[in-house]
């Protein structure tokens, strides 16, 4: 982003650099007082975004700067939004849309929430249909929202099963051709993908952010 | 299988097993390769009944176990009852945190811990002012129906002499009364689990077979995080109430390594478990680990060494980063069990340190073929197993899910290579 004034290179420092204690007055400010385009606010934390993501990939960031960059980003937000007047500009065209869920038999979300909230912030459109999903809700919910990711989240061992399960459904219902699918969760490899037929795994959010990327054209 | 373990020498098939597996945490050269066995629920499988039956059938659970013992021949396996039986103690405690077989999963599934926010960040100065007060009528009556009636209690550190007489009237209330009731309950379902898991033991040790951690205990930052603070609790905490959470793990690892010490002795057994959850590479930066995760788990790890205890640190994911870090203990005195570390890795760092352990993946367990096993396991003990410090498991033991010629392929394994 270029021509940022000081105040406005100042949020994107402490929003990057993870000074909660800083950015928020300092949002608070420019949106309430100053009365700045709230548009331009939320470009702003999209930029600081990307900073984050980039030091999460170089190995300087990791869970906690990811999941406090999202806490300051919803409450700078929750001011943002509403200043922005019906019909004006709006949200960036969606790079895409994936649909997430743990599958059947797991309840662990902690994984799959931080993946949703980095594509996200990445300009994907993210359906999130929370854990434990039956593999027939997998393939309604594939039917209706038609997305072009499909994401499979699982922490436990039976998760393997599971996701291979609902892949196949996919395919028998029709559907596997016209989206991609990857997994993730702790105990997921190479010989996992394989086992359950998926596209690609990933380790960590980024990874996740930086496949739907490759798959959809967007540069990563 | 015809090692020395017979039926009619079990005391002597005990004696060698045992030297074996304290032989590789001393760091010297056994006689061959050890081989664990610990597994969360995958007796089940084996057993072929739900894990419903056998979280609620202390005596079925043995039976499986103690077949599995016969048919594996480990050198050193971790009592299943403590973390298997215990669908009764759940359901007397009420517990909150889990959710089990015919409480929230089927007959099936293992049980599930659910990541909630059990205590407000706010709170950090409650426990620090008072950490049994705020525990005994703040955070267990949140995480146990057996302690809900705990929270009408008076602050008794303000009753003495006569503010203690009327004080007492708070145990008329009937709902401190319906505590108490449960408690009771509790408590004798906690004596029926550690009594079937001590006759386990006796039973296992008496066919030739040592027991490792009869004891489970945590590092101090996991405690808050997955039990108390939950993970968006825990994680933002080390940017928002860094001082705070430092304060209070510090204090919490005084407690944890005491009462880990008492139970040790009370399970006549030196091996003390601690499974680890937020230490590993992904989940913090190096320098916050060495901030706010490796001091406490240090602490506690001290503290039961210095007691003549053995620490069995399970360090889950991949740990490569901090092997460096955590060889700071004496040499000898533990087992670091790895998940995805590099153990080729663990063991050039941690040489003359710390015997490893492990690590088998789930992914070839589960979904690889009993020749896939057999390679991962050859290629371990060729690589890493010679030389003593050195124990053959699986990653986290043996999955739930692994099916039965996988595991057979483990510790066949290990009979071949490992002499």
């Amino acid at each position: 982003m270029d021509n940022l004034t000081e105040d406005e290179r100042t949020l994107v420092d402490c929003l990057a650099g993870m000074d909660e204690a800083q950015a928020l007055p300092l949002a608070n400010r420019l949106l309430l007082e100053e009365r700045h385009d709230p548009l331009r606010v939320l470009e702003l934390c999209r930029h600081a975004m990307d900073i984050v993501g980039r030091r999460f990939e170089e190995g300087e960031y990791f869970l906690p700067e990811l999941v406090l960059a999202g806490e300051m980003l919803e409450q700078v937000g929750a001011i943002a939004k509403p200043l922005v007047k019906a019909g004006e500009g709006g949200e960036a065209k969606a790079l895409g849309k994936v649909l997430i869920g743990t599958v059947q038999g797991d309840l662990h979300d902690i994984g799959k929430n931080i993946v949703t909230f980095m594509l996200d912030i990445n300009g994907f459109e993210v359906k999130d249909i929370g854990v434990d999903v039956p593999v027939p809700t997998f393939v309604e919910e594939i039917k209706a929202y038609r997305p072009d990711v499909v994401a499979l989240s699982g922490f436990l061992t039976l998760a393997y099963d599971a996701m291979k399960d609902t892949i196949a459904a996919c395919d028998a219902a029709g559907l596997r051709d016209q989206m991609r699918i990857m997994i993730g969760g702790g105990q997921v490899d190479e010989m996992v993908r394989a086992y359950t037929g998926a596209d690609a795994f990933g380790v960590n959010a980024v990874e996740a952010v930086n496949l739907c990327k490759r798959w959809l054209g967007a540069a990563a | 299988m015809n090692e020395l373990a017979t039926a009619s020498q079990p005391q002597a098939a005990y004696d060698a097993r045992l030297r074996r597996v304290m032989d590789a945490v001393q760091l010297k050269t056994p006689d061959r390769v050890p081989v664990g066995m610990m597994s969360i629920l995958w007796w089940a499988r084996y057993g072929g009944t739900t894990v419903r039956e056998i979280m609620y059938d202390g005596d079925l659970l043995a039976r499986i176990a103690m077949q599995a013992l016969d048919e594996f021949e480990p050198d050193v396996f971790q009592p299943p009852h403590m973390t298997a039986y215990i669908g009764r103690m759940l359901e007397a405690a009420g517990f909150k945190q889990m959710l089990w077989s015919g409480h929230g999963v089927g007959d099936h599934q293992g049980y599930q811990y659910l990541d909630r926010e059990y205590m407000s960040a706010a709170e950090y100065d409650d426990f620090l002012f008072d950490p049994t007060g705020f525990f005994l009528q703040t955070y267990l009556p949140r995480v146990a129906t057996a302690f809900e009636g705990l929270a009408h209690l008076p602050w008794l550190p303000s009753r003495a002499y006569f503010p203690f007489l009327v004080g007492m009237a708070s145990f008329a209330d009937p709902r401190v009364q319906a505590s108490l009731a449960q408690l009771r309950n509790t408590g004798e379902e906690a004596v029926r689990l550690l009594t079937r898991s001590a006759q386990f033991v006796e039973d296992a040790k008496a066919r030739g077979f040592p027991a490792d951690a009869g004891v489970i205990c945590f590092c101090p930052f996991d405690m808050f995080g997955d039990y108390m603070r939950g993970a968006k609790g825990i994680l933002t905490d080390m940017y928002r109430h860094p001082d705070k959470l430092l304060e209070a793990t510090d204090k919490a690892a005084v407690m944890i390594a005491r009462e880990a010490i008492k139970a040790a002795r009370m399970s006549g057994s030196p091996f003390v478990f601690i499974p680890i959850h937020w230490g590993p590479d992904n989940f913090m930066s190096l320098k916050n680990f060495q901030r706010f995760w490796w001091p406490g788990l240090r602490k506690v790890m001290m503290s039961l060494i210095e007691a003549d205890l053995i620490p069995i640190v399970l360090w889950e994911a991949n740990c490569a980063s901090r092997l460096e870090t955590i060889a700071d203990i004496p040499p000898g005195k533990a087992i670091y069990h790895f998940e995805q570390t590099d153990m080729r890795l663990a063991r050039d760092v941690l040489r003359g340190v710390v015997c490893i352990r492990g690590n088998v993946p789930a992914s070839i367990m589960v979904t690889g073929q009993p020749e896939d096993v057999d390679a991962y396991c050859r290629g371990l003990i060729e690589d890493v197993g010679r030389g003593g410090g050195f124990i053959l498991d699986g990653a986290l033991g043996i999955p739930d899910d692994a099916p039965l010629r996988n595991v057979r392929a483990l510790y066949e394994a290990a009979r071949k290579y490992g002499g």
